[in-house]
């Protein structure tokens, strides 16, 4: 049984770790390879590194971080945030990337994902969508450049247009449950996964070991992604394993 | 000396990276002379099977490939890498293989609540007994593929469960392949990576 993964997300600005990663066990709470090796540590499946450099020139620093943790960490690594073409995901996959995230690169321009998929196989290319529900045309919709700017679009039908052009894999974010820690938008997933065949990484929400139960229980998704409750070891991976294991929730 | 053929292939360096960490002796090259002279050859491999193929026709590796097989010295290819160790594939028409082990590649079947990729950490089931499969049996290794590869039992050491159980680790005689990334396996796709090396190291002593 393919076993349903756990993700950690750390946002990287200009070669540290940033928004109060705080593990007790480290010396240097910013260093990317230490950060990434305790998660590793800790049974984590994956990584997600996401860019939030402002300034265009500190972005190498972004495929240095991501070479040497690919030195030090086994296990995929996917990177997003502010890749504009496909030279931007050649140089992050052949500094040790797995995985591509396109967000609002993709949304301006679609056949960006299509070149990517080309170039490298659609393995490579995570399609990421930030929504919000929109009670007044009662839709997903899509926002770009982190969640700030609303785009004339529905997330559900975006999901399926980002694939037919060759994404491998979608991360989607709830923008109304992140941050909240009540739990996942359950019907946001329940509609992708019905809408779209590749595999889904849910965002946004996570709040205790039970929230990932239910987001595994109630929804075919592959995947589950946080950032804070693991920074700050609110909940670690472990606990989340143990518990999803209890029930019955297949996991590695 | 390890050889990681170099064929502009997407997980070249990440074997290389993994290789380094365990301290083992290696380089990329697609120079007929150094890959024959290495005691073991790695063919990694992500993307489509055709343009692979036609990337290794290029830069004239196919016949060299062949010829390290043909000495008996250890060889693993790597997802897609496994893969081209077979006769064909079925993605994108038919394309020939390195025709090293019989059997061919074709598409993991669509059905409900099987995505496309198979993305992700599965568990391998031991069908035969190997020195080099058996630190794999029952964990878990990281997959990324849409293709399987179809072959005989005889040369199957594990399978998958993915809707129906999909070829994992492959060997015939000298010739090895994991359809997972040991590379990206944590430390069990480490230990498996040093199992090679160890089986090349014994191959150079029953050679010498």
């Amino acid at each position: 049984m393919l076993t349903k993964r756990i993700i950690p997300c750390l946002d990287v600005d200009q070669g540290r770790v940033k928004k109060g990663v705080h593990f007790t066990q480290l010396k240097d709470v910013g260093d990317p390879v230490a950060i990434a090796k305790a998660y590793e540590a800790q049974g984590a499946d994956e990584l997600v590194f996401l860019d939030i450099t402002a300034t265009t020139d500190a972005r190498q620093t972004m495929t240095q971080t991501v070479a040497v943790v690919a030195e030090q960490v086994f296990m995929p690594l996917t990177v997003g945030g502010g890749i504009r073409s496909v030279a931007d995901m050649h140089d992050l996959l052949r500094a040790g990337a797995d995985k591509i995230a396109l967000n609002s690169a993709a949304v301006k321009q679609p056949a960006l994902i299509t070149a990517g998929a080309e170039t490298f196989g659609s393995q490579a290319v995570v399609v990421a969508i930030d929504t919000r529900w929109q009670a007044e045309r009662q839709r997903y919709q899509v926002t770009i450049n982190g969640g700030r700017a609303p785009v004339d679009l529905d997330a559900i039908q975006w999901a399926k247009q980002a694939v037919d052009a060759g994404a491998g894999e979608l991360l989607v974010t709830s923008m109304d449950a992140d941050g909240t820690q009540e739990g996942f938008d359950l019907a946001l997933y329940r509609q992708l996964s019905a809408a779209v065949t590749v595999p889904i990484i849910a965002s946004g929400g996570a709040g205790s070991a039970e929230d990932f139960v239910i987001l595994f229980k109630e929804t075919t998704v592959s995947a589950g992604l946080a950032a804070s409750i693991f920074h700050f070891c609110q909940l670690t991976i472990p606990e989340v394993k143990t518990v999803l294991k209890q029930a019955r929730v297949t996991v590695r | 000396m390890i050889v990681i053929v170099d064929y502009d292939t997407g997980n070249t360096l990440n074997v290389k990276k993994a290789l380094d960490y365990l301290a083992i002796d290696n380089q990329i090259s697609a120079d007929p002379t150094v890959i024959m002279a290495a005691n073991g050859l790695i063919l990694p491999g992500v993307g489509a099977f055709k343009t692979a193929m036609n990337a290794l026709q290029q830069r004239h590796l196919v016949s060299v490939i062949q010829a390290f097989a043909a000495t008996g010295k250890p060889l693993l290819g790597i997802c897609l890498g496994m893969q081209l160790l077979f006769d064909r594939s079925e993605e994108f028409g038919e394309t020939q293989g390195l025709e090293l082990i019989p059997g061919k590649v074709v598409a993991i079947p669509t059905k409900a609540g099987i995505s496309i990729p198979h993305m992700g950490w599965n568990t391998n089931t031991l069908t035969q007994n190997d020195p080099f499969a058996t630190g794999f049996a029952n964990q878990a290794t990281y997959f990324v593929h849409s293709y399987y590869v179809q072959t005989k039992s005889a040369y199957t050491l594990a399978t998958t469960d993915y809707g129906q159980p999909l070829t994992s680790i492959v060997r015939r005689q000298n010739i090895l392949g994991t359809q997972f990334h040991p590379e990206k396996s944590g430390a069990i796709g480490l230990a498996g990576l040093r199992r090679f090396k160890e089986m090349t190291d014994h191959a150079t002593l029953s050679s010498d």
